[in-house]
């Protein structure tokens, strides 16, 4: 067997904010008709968490279960923990129309805390990123700069941030150089 | 720039965040139809001055496919709605005859 390695092995930078790759996380793509009791039910049985309405995210340590699209979700857990959430998702829903693949190996995960973590996302991303309009528990899918990602802010005001693994690299170094010290706007601090 | 609304997520973006899918309502014909019918399918494009209906993506966000009623001239958007219907909703043809009395495109005004 070889050894699972996120996509940067952990890097981190501290500029005015710390930005840190998050390493390895179980992730789940789970399609299917949100609107069902029974496919509700999987997903947050197996999860251990509510399903969040459209645009929220509900999280709790590692996990995190979030809105990706009106018949998509994406379920966050602890990496080793993915092929038995899925064998629970796949067990509740057996027969009905609904997809949960593992894509843990297909992302990464990052996040940003410090005062200027808002900042650093507003440089690359076209949202408004004050706290009155992007309020913590609620996620985004946008692009920042030239790449699709979906971030959002956590209890204790850091950012999580998902993108594809192939453009990890290019999101680490857009937010290196967001965060970069001296180079603070300070309009939403 | 324009700033359009995903009906399916609810995000309102700017145009960087969808992607431009080209004319809305068009009705396909594919093989085994008439040249010309496949002719008007492919090349026959309104291309308005004014009001135009057009389909998006909201390819940076929830993925969907939507419709929108925009003016190509100043760029206003009158509104967004559900990619599956053949025709533009009553409310929006009102919010557009309320803008831009007496318009027209193709059949519908
Ligand atoms: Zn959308």
């Amino acid at each position: 067997m070889s050894k699972p390695v996120s996509a940067l092995d952990g890097a981190t930078y501290q500029g005015f904010a710390k930005v840190e790759e998050l390493g390895l996380r179980g992730m789940i793509t789970i399609r299917g008709d949100l609107k069902s009791a029974g496919m509700k039910k999987a997903a947050s049985t197996a999860i251990g968490l509510d399903v969040p309405g459209q645009r929220e995210v509900n999280m709790t340590g590692e996990n995190a279960l979030a809105w990706m699209s009106p018949d998509e979700l994406l379920a966050l857990v602890p990496y080793e923990e993915v092929g038995d959430k899925i064998a629970a998702i796949d067990k509740a829903l057996k027969g009905k129309h609904y997809l949960a693949v593992n894509v843990s190996d297909a992302r990464a995960i990052f996040r940003v805390t410090g005062g200027g973590a808002r900042e650093v996302i507003a440089k690359l991303s076209p949202v408004d990123m004050s706290s009155d309009a992007f309020p913590a528990g609620q996620i985004r899918r946008t692009r920042m700069a030239q790449v699709p990602a979906a971030f959002w802010v956590d209890e204790e005001g850091g950012i999580i941030i998902i993108c594809f693994r192939s453009v990890a690299e290019y999101v680490f170094n857009l937010l290196k150089g967001a965060a970069e010290n001296g180079s603070q706007v300070g309009y939403l601090s | 720039m324009l700033i359009l609304t995903c009906p399916c997520c609810g995000v309102t973006g700017e145009e960087t965040e969808f992607h431009a899918g080209g004319e809305a309502h068009i009705k396909r014909f594919g093989p085994g139809t008439s040249d010309e019918d496949f002719h008007g399918y492919m090349f026959a494009k309104e291309n308005a001055k004014g009001v135009h209906f057009e389909r998006w993506r909201h390819n940076n966000g929830c993925g969907k496919w939507f419709h929108a009623a925009r003016c190509t001239t100043t760029l206003e958007v009158f509104g967004t709605y559900s990619a599956q219907t053949y025709e533009p909703p009553k409310d929006i043809k009102d919010k557009i005859s309320a803008k831009r009395p007496g318009w027209s495109w193709r059949e519908f005004a």
